[in-house]
């Protein structure tokens, strides 16, 4: 090989491509690391609390005490307060985060399901399927997911299984997205054919060659779609169309709140903060983990 | 270019065909159909029933069906409200307007800020300030709308008593003034839902700009560095930001919906809503469609400005 | 003739995700009134870093550290510190005193302005100007370059010219103040070859008009034989050799710089049966692991053990004018 040749272009060396963007790459990795951890911890914290925190707890759900009503929190019997009724509201949010996080991971399984399928079939086959495919990807996304969410809340009994599946069918788009892309390019790489050739089965070649390949996108996208799921479940029991009282859910306890908004303001407050932390802890482990299994799809860089 | 115009706006037409017919699907899912209103009525019998289906032609097939409620659409007529019988076209753009001037508001509050906060993010990267931004972006993110309305409220309306806490207008009071204080809180939590994103992709594009080499021409040719920020860089950063916007639309659409309910603020969201508990399926459905429609519309209008905007498309 | 420039001891290191790199070290040299200077090495050589950090365009501490002097003399005697400079200052001294021409003329140009406003722009920033004046300024020095229909140029943008007008208009922007020194940084690389022909003859042209300085970097030997009265040949971040051209050319004592001339093809070589292109063997060395001793001796057919693997070689005089860093210049003939 020639040392010199001149007609190559000389390339300059890595650490200029970018000269006046500082690179501190253990401190970064370090607080993405960091924020990741901080979102698994919350996410176990508040899964192990809602799983365990009731049965320690004296008060039930729907224990109403008329004469401990509106308690404040951080003093008296209730540790966060209670509500209208005197029900005790850490046990109630305990209870709500279990309905909460059940249809947020159940409409993340099978909104990442759908989407899964979706995007491999597009991605797979192409052409006129793959185009018809995505065109209606775009078109469903193209109603904001909270009308679309209402509307059929609106035309369905609300309930915990038909939330699940409404909150899905807003929230799978995004995943087959993801999916199409990533098959459509792997399609063309040298295994897919090679397996091609040697005359595996479609399915067989989209499941055991395809599908492992492309992984890690698919889990960070389910991971952002708990996060999604809780918010979107969230917003239709806010607003009455989602889980019913008196079974409690973080969204339908704020639905109530804004009343009492002057009287009791912690009643407002907590069940909000806990559906914060809870997203909060699904996005950043979402984006730690989008930062450790491919960096190709970090839009934040 | 005249190529690449008709072909977004094909596209944007088999979207808006594609659009109609899940708006279709919908209405038709609901329970009764069209007719539910009908069936709700007491002493409504199933031959009458019956009839009015075959009057309104509902016995006919679906592609039938389709076509002669897409011309209807087409020709504005979107079919009238359970509630009072207006048509819904008409409630829809009557409500339009303080849906579009939170919009407006909002969304201006984003671009400013968030174009800020993400250019500081680029080019201070990795700086306490930018980790804060970055936090501050993904929390902001996960906070639902409605319950930072809720805070929001708390502080500034029950605890410090500075604004008020809904509505668009005091009672009896039209001054300009009145009309502001009561955007203030819709429009700033209105704007938490678009700022994270903004700031987010700002930072993201403003750092590929400042790697690129024309910056370092810029700097060469002895430019002050705000010159090379403003000129050259932002410019160059914002291009991409043209489509974002395109795309958030959809979830501004959305936020506007719940901020509307917390402030009761008398927008489409608003009417959704109302419309909702009453089963107003006419209204509901026309909000789903236009709000579909605008976001198209939306997008095709970010895509033909990225054109413009863009001189290496104009002339390609 | 004057010195212009005087670059003392200039060293650049970085700190990067793969730990720190020193790109440049102990890099000094003179340039004079109108004469050209021609760096030339292979990749990551550390040629273009340091013209970079005599512009002072790479990225401030703690990533980057540049340590070393050098010193900018003006047009009215005034001395310029250039690596001490404040910003503000430094930035008057970019395009008025100092202009630079990259490598790229596809990615250097703003895609998003015309070709005129890049250059207003730059003539605004140095010159009180009124705009319109600025603007004939700047159509006239697209002429000046050799662009045919100038006025209707300046209105253009980058795309819509070929590689070769948006090097013109490059040249044209970096000399739009006139300044004394003008760095080339491969300003004919990405060129076809008889496009290369006509730019270098431009620099050349424009040079012998303003009186200016050119310091030129390239890898290309045969370029350098065009155009420059010295040369400064780098390796691994470090002066290996520096000599007028035509000693070096003809009177090479480093072996890396002899290797440089041999891997030229020539067309007498080529004619005569079995003259092949002579290929220095082996990469330049990773910035992260230099080899001890002399950084060229895995590559050197001269290399000896001792002194060539165990000490640093020193830059040697040679001759007035001529130095080279090679601890065995004395003993071999290259």
């Amino acid at each position: 090989m020639s040392a010199v040749a001149p007609s190559a272009a000389e390339l300059p060396p890595p650490v200029l491509a970018a000269p006046s963007a500082a690179r501190r790459p253990a401190l970064r990795r370090f607080m993405r690391h960091r924020l990741a951890m901080f979102g698994l911890v919350a996410i176990i914290v508040l899964v192990v609390a809602c799983a365990l925190g009731p049965y320690l707890s004296p008060y039930g759900p729907l224990t109403i005490d008329l004469r401990h009503r509106f308690q404040p929190p951080f003093e008296g019997r209730h540790w966060l307060g209670s509500d209208q009724l005197g029900r005790d509201l850490l046990v109630r949010l305990l209870l709500a985060g279990r309905i909460s996080l059940t249809v947020g991971f159940a409409a993340m399984g099978l909104s990442t399901a759908v989407g899964v399928v979706i995007g491999l079939v597009a991605g797979f086959y192409g052409g006129w399927v793959g185009t018809a495919l995505m065109r209606f990807v775009d078109a469903v996304l193209s109603f904001p997911a909270i009308f679309l969410l209402l509307t059929l809340a609106a035309l369905v009994s609300p309930g915990v299984l038909t939330i699940t599946l409404i909150v899905a069918l807003t929230a799978w788009m995004e995943v087959a997205r993801v999916v199409e892309g990533q098959v459509r390019s792997l399609r063309e790489r040298d295994f897919a054919i090679a397996a091609e050739a040697i005359g595996v089965s479609d399915a067989h070649l989209m499941l055991r060659e395809l599908l492992p390949n492309i992984m890690a996108p698919i889990v960070v996208a389910a991971t952002l779609n708990v996060a999604r799921a809780i918010l979107l479940e969230s917003y239709a029991s806010y607003l009455g169309y989602g889980i019913q009282p008196p079974t409690p859910s973080w969204g339908n306890m704020l639905n109530n709140a804004q009343e009492y908004l002057t009287s009791a303001p912690w009643l407002a407050i907590f069940p909000g903060a806990v559906i914060t932390l809870a997203v909060t802890g699904f996005n950043f482990l979402g984006d730690g983990l989008r930062d450790a299994l491919d960096p190709r799809l970090d839009v934040h860089r | 270019m005249t190529r690449y115009v008709l072909h977004r706006l094909g596209q944007s037409l088999v979207l808006l065909v594609l659009v109609s017919m899940i708006g279709f699907g919908l209405l038709h899912l609901t329970p009764g159909g069209p007719l539910s209103q009908f069936a709700l009525t007491p002493g409504m019998s199933a031959a009458t029933l019956a009839r009015l289906s075959h009057q309104m032609g509902l016995d006919r097939p679906l592609p039938i069906q389709y076509a002669e409620w897409a011309g209807h659409l087409l020709r504005g007529d979107w079919g009238r409200s359970y509630r009072d019988q207006q048509p819904v076209l008409a409630i829809i753009v009557s409500h339009l307007w303080a849906t579009l001037e939170l919009m407006v508001s909002s969304t201006l509050l984003a671009i400013i800020f968030g174009t800020w906060v993400g250019v500081l993010g680029a080019i201070r990267r990795y700086s306490l300030a930018d980790y804060l931004a970055t936090i501050g972006a993904m929390v902001g993110l996960s906070i639902p709308t409605f319950w930072f309305g809720l805070v929001m409220i708390y502080l500034f309306s029950v605890w410090l008593g500075w604004l008020p806490s809904g509505d668009m207008y005091t009672n009896g009071d039209a001054s300009l003034l009145d009309y502001a204080r009561h955007l203030v809180l819709p429009c700033l939590v209105l704007t938490l839902v678009t700022i994270a994103t903004w700031s987010r992709y700002m930072r993201a594009s403003m750092l590929d700009v400042i790697s690129q080499d024309y910056i370092r021409t810029a700097r060469a040719k002895g430019l002050r560095p705000r010159a090379v920020l403003i000129h050259h860089a932002l410019r160059n950063a914002l291009l991409p930001m043209i489509t974002v916007a395109g795309l958030q639309l959809p979830t501004l659409l959305g936020g506007a919906l719940v901020t509307e309910t917390v402030f009761t603020w008398p927008g489409m969201g608003r009417l959704f809503l109302d419309s909702i508990s009453y089963r107003d399926y006419p209204v509901v459905m026309g909000l789903l469609m236009f709000s579909a429609l605008l976001v198209l519309l939306g997008n095709l209008v970010a895509d033909l400005l990225y054109v413009v905007a863009d001189p290496r498309i104009r002339l390609a | 003739m004057t010195d212009v420039l005087m670059v003392e001891d200039l060293a650049v290191r970085f700190r990067g995700e793969s730990g720190v790199v020193d790109a440049v070290e102990g890099v000094s040299f003179r340039l004079r009134e109108g004469e050209t200077l021609a760096i030339v090495g292979e990749s990551s050589s550390g040629k273009s870093v340091t013209a970079l950090a005599l512009m002072r365009l790479l990225g401030g501490p703690p990533n980057c550290v540049v340590r070393g002097r050098a010193t900018f003399m003006r047009q009215d005697g005034e001395a310029l510190a250039l690596l001490s400079l404040p910003e503000t200052r430094m930035a008057s001294v970019r395009g008025r005193d100092v202009g630079m021409i990259f490598q790229e003329p596809m990615t250097s140009l703003n895609p998003v302005h015309r070709i005129g406003a890049q250059i207003v722009e730059g003539l605004l920033a140095h010159e009180r100007l009124s705009p319109r004046a600025a603007e004939k300024r700047a159509v006239a020095l697209l002429d000046h370059v050799g662009i045919p229909e100038p006025a209707l140029r300046a209105r253009a943008f980058p795309h819509q010219l070929s590689g070769g007008m948006r090097q013109r208009a490059m040249i044209a922007m970096a000399l739009a103040c006139r300044p004394r020194v003008l760095i080339a940084d491969e300003p004919t690389t990405a060129l076809d070859v008889t496009i290369q022909a006509q730019i270098l003859e431009l620099i050349r042209a424009l040079q012998h008009e303003t009186g200016m300085s050119v310091i030129f970097i390239t890898h290309n030997l045969g370029v350098v034989a065009e155009v420059a009265d010295r040369v400064l040949v780098m390796y691994a971040g470090q002066v290996v050799e520096d000599a007028p051209v035509d000693v070096l050319l003809h009177r090479p004592q480093m072996p890396y710089s002899a290797g440089l001339i041999g891997s030229v093809p020539r067309l007498d070589d080529v004619r005569r049966r079995g003259g092949r292109l002579a290929a220095i063997p082996g990469n330049v060395p990773d910035p992260n692991t230099r080899p001890a001793g002399c950084t060229f001796h895995p590559r050197c057919a001269h290399a000896r053990p001792d002194p060539c693997e165990t000490a640093r070689p020193a830059l040697e005089y040679v001759s007035d004018g001529h130095t080279v860093r090679c601890a065995r210049w004395r003993e071999i003939t290259v």
